[in-house]
């Protein structure tokens, strides 16, 4: 009865969100004269339509559900984790090195080494802006922001160096070995990018949900993240939390361009794809932190992505489209999460 | 200078403000109850009470900042419209709160200027802002230089500025919310020259505040609030401080309901010598000397703001203190967290329930779990008990009468008295040895404050001990075995209960040692 309704009302916002999305992008759409619901029907073709647009859709999913649980558990204590993407582009660099450089012949141990050491890479660079709020109190927005450009510059540097490139004039590194491919998931679509990383991501979703809502270190976050002081005086260590929160966050973003890596590309590149981190923090916005809601988002801006490069292909209207979209999206949720989340403390004020 | 204010009444004839019948409540708390208010041109009328007592709400209804549910407003002979709403400045009102309200990045000039900026042709005439200004300052004698940017300045300037502001803006009457709150005793002596000052031109100030001795050397008269509502107005050469503490904090000081039981001789908690400095270096807590034993209630008076939260804030270990020895059951704790304090059997009632008891937003098992998360029984490994603390929660909403007996309820939705009772039920049920209560009833109805003192009379007797840190002087007297009054961060006195009278204890809340 209450769990429902309550269920039901966390859902309006997102719903509302999407709907007016939806209106918007049906008139961008008659603008620029091509019929909305020919483009809607090619997108739903395109995402979900037969097992090879599904496959593209849940490969696109992937990296957007660790991200998104970056974000989400950044949130959940009460911080705000825009650092995702250089975290995955960290983590990436250190899955493709020991992907090329570490000779080990078992296929699983070597990408489970792989996989660890990409979420360790990540984990330190989101403990790096953790420590320096929870300490210093410097604002992790700025922070991870500017550690996102200290990675992208630094993996740069790294992958023009003689050791890390192959020869050419990309600036890539080598293919990983074979033993270190996370294995894709052919049985879905032969010629699918999809692999058992989408396993890792979901794995991971289940992992979050159990300790935030069922461990007393993850009470503790939730505490933290609700209010600071109360959690203080409660004998919690604000800033033990508030750095495991961004180190766990941190360390999911770099599993997440290990995927990338070991799964899809095969090796890493600069610049490496952008825009998986960001796209977690959308992810975790519309799904409200909740693990299981950053699945089913994932999914549904996967479709979005996968639908979009259909309608560029087959209709005249650009794949941008999608992205405006989801920045409508963004906006609207953004409008309401501020509200819910400072009209309390704007009723406080008045009452003094 | 200090003597020409005293008896120098101003005429009682002129009124600058008159507020009737004035009622105000946010949801289920009452502010302001019917209250009457008369102040007079040319005084400082002070505006005493302790925190809750509706002061600041009453103030800022005056300054149209909230809009009472109830009564009329009278400014120089001029009804306010109430109901519309209006702006105090356009009524030669000005408010100086007690955080101040200014753009820390502007200068001194430009922050004064806002709002209301001279122009010349559509262009800012600064040379007209500074004339204007000068004169202000020359006139009331306050100087803070104009072309340093706010962040430069200390708290004291910053006040002046605000001061200047007002005037700028042509206030004829200025309300200043606590304004000695944050100055230093030299800071304190400057700015009721000011006021002196600002008096002499007749000038009306409203002096918010709930120190006495501030009350006796500044003011005129005195308006004594209490649970919204007035307690008197009196003219200050007719009462004497101990007057007002009562009135203050309640007059009537019942037989305790404590039954005879032993207190034994030994400590549970003692502190030895334990000072606190700021970082601004100004000292907060001061030689602070005494034990609580084992079966005992050690009541800790004073009026507020004169080092309890303080010292509720190093017995627990969220702050260190300077120097100085802190034992628990003969173990030093000085530099234990929290979390290992609370371990060793320390459990306590924060002074503000909604910053620092709970956490608003989760549910009302979820702050029963708050600071036992932890604990064997309630906690493995890594994983809640689940069940076990549901069944805890259970309980304790039924033994302490918490409404609505919901576990699941957002804890927000509850009142202020059941939230308390959560707190309450949360720590006792640790079974503690020591309990560190910091206001533990305030703002809370007869009934809840009733139970409130009911379980720590019971803990006591249990053979536990209790600190309890009250403004509430009935409170204290009612409960205590043994009583240390705070003074300016020190405890002046302790007094057992049989020597402890009201008369005795106002004169040393008020710094006036034997």
């Amino acid at each position: 009865m209450m769990p429902t309704q309550k269920l039901l009302e966390r859902l309006l916002a997102p719903a509302l969100a999407l709907a007016f999305a939806m209106v918007i992008a049906t008139v961008i759409v008659a603008l620029l004269g091509e019929d909305p619901f020919h483009i809607a029907s090619v997108m739903l073709s395109g995402s979900l339509g037969s097992l090879r647009s599904l496959a593209n859709t849940l490969e696109e999913a992937t990296p957007l559900i660790l991200t998104g649980l970056c974000v989400a558990i950044g949130m959940q204590s009460g911080l705000f984790n825009i650092g995702g993407e250089g975290q995955l582009v960290v983590g990436a660099f250190i899955a493709a090195w020991l992907g090329v450089k570490v000779p080990v012949s078992n296929a699983g141990l070597h990408v489970a080494l792989c996989l660890v050491a990409a979420g360790i890479g990540g984990a330190i660079w989101a403990g790096i802006a953790g420590i320096l709020r929870a300490k210093l109190g410097a604002h992790e927005v700025i922070n991870t922001i500017m550690l996102n450009y200290v990675a992208f510059i630094s993996t740069n540097y790294l992958v023009n160096l003689p050791y890390f490139k192959k020869p050419g004039q990309i600036p890539q590194t080598f293919d990983v070995a074979p033993s270190a491919e996370i294995p894709r998931l052919t049985f879905v679509y032969n010629y699918t990018r999809l692999n058992a990383g989408l396993f890792v991501a979901i794995g991971a979703a289940l992992l979050i949900w159990i300790v935030l809502s069922k461990t007393s270190f993850g009470f503790e976050i939730r505490c933290v993240g609700h209010n600071p002081v109360a959690s203080r005086v409660g004998a919690i260590s604000v800033v033990r939390s508030m750095i495991l929160a961004m180190s766990i966050g941190g360390f999911l973003a770099g599993v997440a361009g290990a995927e990338r890596v070991l799964g899809v590309h095969k090796h890493f590149v600069s610049p490496f794809p952008f825009g998986y981190g960001f796209g977690g923090i959308a992810v975790a916005l519309l799904a409200r932190n909740n693990p299981f809601g950053v699945v089913v988002t994932a999914i549904f801006f996967g479709a979005l992505a996968s639908g979009g490069a259909q309608v560029d292909m087959v209709t005249s209207i650009p794949r941008e489209l999608v992205t405006v979209i989801q920045a409508i999206i963004i906006l609207f949720i953004a409008c309401e999460y501020l509200f819910s989340r400072y009209r309390p403390r704007m009723r406080v004020l008045k009452d003094e | 200078m200090v003597s020409s204010r005293k008896g120098k009444s101003q005429g009682e004839g002129e009124i600058a403000v008159r507020m009737d019948a004035i009622s105000k409540r946010f949801g289920e708390i009452v502010a302001n109850d019917g209250i009457n208010l008369t102040v007079y041109r040319g005084e400082v009328h002070a505006l005493v009470g302790e925190n809750g007592a509706g002061k600041t709400t009453l103030m800022n209804i005056l300054y149209g900042l909230v809009k009472p549910d109830a009564g009329t407003i009278t400014v120089d002979d001029m009804r306010l419209p109430v109901e519309r709403g209006f702006l105090g400045t356009d009524y030669g009102l000005g408010m100086i709160h007690q955080h101040f309200m200014l753009v820390k990045r502007f200068t001194v000039l430009e922050n004064i200027i806002l709002g209301f900026e001279p122009s010349r042709g559509g262009f800012l005439d600064l040379r007209a802002a500074v004339r204007k200004v000068e004169d202000i300052m020359q006139r009331y004698g306050i100087e803070v230089p104009l072309d340093r940017r706010v962040e430069e300045l200390s708290v004291g300037e910053e006040q002046r500025v605000e001061i200047l502001k007002a005037l700028y803006r042509n206030s004829r009457i200025i309300i200043m919310d606590e304004p000695t709150a944050v100055l230093t005793p030299q800071e304190i002596k400057k700015l009721f020259e000011t006021i002196r000052m600002l008096v002499d031109s007749s000038h009306t100030i409203i002096f918010i505040t709930h120190k006495l001795e501030e009350v006796m050397e500044i003011a005129d008269r005195v308006t004594v609030l209490r649970r919204g509502r007035v307690v008197r107005t009196r003219r200050i050469d007719e009462v004497d401080p101990e007057e007002l503490a009562i009135m203050m904090v309640g007059k009537k000081i019942e037989a305790p309901r404590r039954s005879k039981h032993a207190v034994s001789m030994e400590s549970l908690l003692s502190l030895h010598d334990v000072s606190l400095r700021s970082s601004r270096d100004i000292v907060l807590l001061s030689s602070i000397d005494f034990e609580v034993r084992k079966g005992e209630i050690f009541g800790i008076c004073g009026v507020e703001g004169n080092g309890q939260d303080e010292l509720f804030d190093v017995a627990i270990g969220l702050q260190k203190p300077s120097s100085g020895r802190i034992l628990f059951r003969g173990k030093d704790i000085t530099h234990l967290s929290t979390a290992k304090r609370r371990a060793l059997g320390i459990a306590y009632i924060p002074p503000d329930r909604v910053t620092m008891g709970i956490v608003a937003g989760m549910s009302v098992k979820e702050n029963m779990l708050l600071g036992r998360q932890r604990e064997p029984g309630l906690s493995g490994t890594f994983f809640l008990k689940e069940d076990a603390i549901t069944n805890l929660t259970q309980r304790l909403l039924k033994t302490f009468g918490i409404n609505p007996p919901l576990p699941d309820a957002e804890i927000g939705t509850l009142s202020g008295g059941n939230q308390q009772k959560v707190i309450v039920a949360r720590e006792l049920s640790r079974e503690p040895s020591l309990l560190i209560a910091s206001q533990p009833a305030r703002g809370l109805d007869i009934m809840a404050t009733r139970l409130i003192h009911d379980s720590l009379v019971k803990h006591a007797e249990a053979g536990g001990g209790v600190l309890l840190i009250s403004a509430d002087l009935s409170e204290i007297v009612e409960l205590s075995d043994r009583i240390g009054v705070m003074y300016k961060g020190r405890i002046l006195s302790i007094l057992e209960r049989k020597e402890a009278d009201e008369e005795k204890l106002g004169l040393l809340m008020l710094g006036f040692a034997q």
